[in-house]
């Protein structure tokens, strides 16, 4: 029935032409104009529109918005409460000529790569060993995870205890079997600080790995190891040539996210070291909060926050045309 | 004796009626009748005031800054909430609300804060003013912070004071009857102690108080600084590599080795863990041995800075109120403020903290809760000696930036991880004069 009642004004427009649509046309009935909606929806590009629009809002208002003004405050003089004025790339060339950013500059490539290999050696590990048969194996897999579960600043703050200069377990522990006679400062010691920093963050981030790899594992053929083994292939090269290969893709997505959290990371830093001792600690995030929010200067925070975009950019590219290839 | 009473004859009565007296015969300016009245003005209904305050290390400050709030908005006919949030997350929420120009009407500042928040804060000249003809003039450290360009930003609120912290029968059973009152002196004693295994302690790590006490204390009574009054850097002086080599020697014969590794609450858990002798605080591990370890609190005492050939100095972070350019209840925020400062309400307020805060004037050191306590008399008296991020030169943003970069902190750090002290002053004097560029 609706359609009958639309066709012909439709069909009668259309026999005017565009411009003898008449000034007052008579309104649509409600239901008339969801069937019209309807036949529009029903065209391909206009429903892939709406579908994707509330996802493309989403990513403007919390991902490009925030991304575009942070690219405008790194290049900018923007202080708290002042309006920003365009200086190029000056807070950059600061950036290039301090030291303690170089400093936290060397510490981020250090901490990200150190920490993001042991979490993927340590999370294959444990993946392997959960992918087998065992009793308590589904005790044992929740509890895998619970480091990566529990808030960050928590579990960092029972770290910074077992860490304390004075009362630290593991000194209790080490003096207690005689393995030291004098208190380790585990956070008093630049590079000292920079291992413990990077083992919290191994704790933590190992879960996520072991359980992403799982996962992975868990869809490789059990018939190809049995015909590897057949061939005489021994457990190292079943997991070389066999398990690795069919694991690589959901592998190097796990990498790559793992890469941009840990370049990123800041509160585990923070409530540790601040950056501390004598500044041996800092990574971008944490020198870029100090002198965004502490010290009011917005542009060069931000300039510091993005000196690495560039090259996470090409990490990322570099992955994903990697993993595509090999799809 | 009432536990208000002062143990010299100047009671928390006869106090307030000073007080009271005091405040009806000067008021000038503002509205006088409501401070005469003690009570604030009514204004329209649905008139809201939206603080922003700290999380005080006093749990009873907190409990006592709300009711009077509520006094307020009852006395005045307006809803008035208070947001409490860690000392930490201040500095993000002070920066949103003046970007988006939407939130408290009344900030909480600390140290030079008005001075990186300008902009966005109100003058509130008229307040400071009455309140300084009423208590008298404000200590150097509190105007210093507050004033901008020549008005007046924050009003000041109270200082927490470090002073140090020692153990009283430990010093005597070291020849050291009372706290030494020089740096020289307290190294003596120091070494003593350290070889009875009983260390002092102090932090050189970044957090935010206790490394900064040391450092730019006696950065200062050694008569050094990082820029001199007219924010040319200084750093590189004779008088800071005697500063650098006497922290050294002083870390070595009697610190505590954990200092590096410390951050601010370090030193409280080790004095009252009985491993260190003596450090600087402000009153909470006196407080919390009261309340916890009574033997300990019985055998400690508080004492000043000692002098160095300089002088005696303390680096004093003192707190502020700001009232909000953007917000749209200035005129409630200003009668809050001046309603607040007056005297039968701070009295109360400063009563709740038993002695962590100093009030802003010199006026304040008269108030009977410091005789009640003898132990925490020097804890008033440090405001004086008090000194800024900066000093001699203005609390700037250039002076906030050198202070987030921790550059004297991390000078003396790094000296006692090994540096020379000769180029642990050039780093300084190099990363300052990119700071102050």
């Amino acid at each position: 029935m609706a359609d009958q009642r639309i066709e012909p004004v439709l069909a009668e427009s259309a026999s005017r032409g565009a411009s003898a649509i008449p000034a007052a046309a008579p309104p649509i009935p409600a239901r008339g104009r969801a069937v019209r909606i309807g036949q529009l929806l029903e065209r391909e590009h206009v429903l892939a529109c709406v579908l994707l629009a509330p996802t493309l809002l989403i990513l403007t208002l919390f991902i490009a918005y925030p991304f575009l003004l942070g690219i405008w405050l790194a290049v900018s003089d923007k202080v708290v409460g002042r309006p920003g004025n365009f200086i190029g790339l000056e807070n950059f060339r600061v950036n290039l000529n301090d030291t303690i950013f170089l400093r936290a500059f060397q510490n981020t490539f250090v901490y990200t790569f150190i920490a993001t290999i042991l979490k993927l050696t340590l999370g294959m590990l444990a993946a392997l060993l959960l992918n087998h048969h065992f009793r308590f194996k589904r005790i044992v897999r929740a509890s895998m995870l619970l480091p990566w579960i529990v808030p960050t600043v928590l579990s960092t703050l029972a770290w910074q205890w077992m860490f304390d200069a004075t009362f630290s377990v593991f000194n209790w522990v080490l003096m207690n079997v005689g393995l030291i006679s004098k208190r380790i400062l585990w956070l008093g010691d630049g590079t000292l600080a920079m291992g413990c920093l990077i083992a919290v963050n191994v704790w933590r981030g190992t879960p996520f790995f072991a359980i992403t790899l799982l996962a992975g594992l868990q869809t490789v053929n059990p018939d190809l190891h049995e015909a590897a083994e057949i061939d005489g292939a021994n457990a190292w090269q079943r997991f070389w040539r066999v398990t690795l290969p069919l694991i690589k893709p959901i592998m190097l997505v796990v990498v790559l996210f793992s890469m941009i959290a840990t370049f990123a990371d800041f509160q585990l830093i923070y409530v540790l070291t601040r950056g501390g001792p004598y500044s041996s600690t800092h990574v971008f995030g944490t020198y870029a909060y100090e002198l965004a929010m502490r010290a009011a200067k917005l542009g060069q925070g931000a300039s510091i926050s993005l000196f690495l975009f560039p090259f996470l950019l090409v990490v990322i590219v570099f992955q994903l045309w990697y993993i595509r290839r090999s799809d | 004796m009432a536990p208000d009473e002062g143990a010299g004859g100047f009671n928390r009565r006869v106090f307030l009626k000073v007080a009271s007296a005091a405040t009806g015969a000067a008021v000038v300016g503002g509205i006088p009748g409501i401070v005469a009245a003690q009570k604030p003005p009514s204004f329209p209904k649905g008139t809201k005031l939206n603080i922003l305050e700290w999380v005080s290390f006093v749990p009873a400050s907190d409990v006592e800054f709300k009711r009077l709030v509520t006094e307020f908005g009852k006395l005045a006919g307006v809803d008035v909430t208070v947001d409490l949030i860690n000392m930490n997350d201040l500095n993000p929420r002070i920066a949103s609300a003046i970007e988006t120009k939407s939130g408290p009407d009344i900030i909480m500042m600390i140290n030079n804060w008005p001075h990186l928040y300008a902009d966005g804060l109100v003058d509130v000249d008229d307040i400071v003013e009455e309140i300084g003809k009423r208590d008298g003039a404000f200590y150097d450290i509190n105007r210093k912070i507050n004033i901008v360009d020549g008005r007046w930003k924050g009003v000041p609120f109270s200082n927490g004071n470090g002073v140090w912290n020692y153990r009283e029968d430990w010093f005597k059973e070291v020849g050291a009857n009372k706290f030494p009152d020089t740096w020289d002196e307290l190294r003596k004693v120091g070494t003593a102690l350290k070889k009875k295994n009983l260390p002092i302690g102090q932090a050189f790590g970044h957090s935010l108080g206790d490394p900064n006490s040391w450092a730019y204390a006696v950065t200062w009574s050694f008569g050094a600084a990082e820029v001199d009054d007219k924010g040319k850097v200084v750093i590189n002086s004779k008088e800071t590599i005697e500063a650098i080599k006497f922290t050294v020697a002083f870390w070595k014969d009697c610190l505590d080795e954990g200092g590096l590794a410390w951050d601010d609450s370090s030193n409280n858990r080790a004095f009252l863990a009985g491993t260190i002798s003596a450090t600087i605080n402000g009153a909470s591990i006196y407080f919390v041995a009261k309340r916890q370890f009574p033997e300990i609190a019985k055998a400690m005492n508080h004492a000043h800075m000692p002098r160095g050939s300089a002088g005696r100095f303390y680096y004093v972070g003192g707190q502020e109120h700001t009232i909000m350019k953007y917000s749209k209840n200035q005129q409630v925020a200003k009668e809050f403020l001046r309603w607040f400062m007056d005297r039968p309400q701070y009295e109360k307020y400063m009563t709740a903290n038993d002695g962590y805060v100093v009030g802003p004037t010199p006026y304040w050191e008269k108030h009977p809760l410091w005789e009640k306590d003898p132990k925490l008399v020097t804890f008033k008296e440090a405001s004086k000696y008090g000194r800024w991020t900066g000093y001699p030169g203005p609390p700037s943003r250039k002076a906030s930036e050198a202070l987030v970069k921790y550059i004297l902190v991390d000078m003396y750090a790094q000296s006692i991880k090994g540096m020379k002290p000769e180029d642990a002053a050039k780093w300084a004097e190099s990363e300052l004069r990119k700071a102050y560029a």
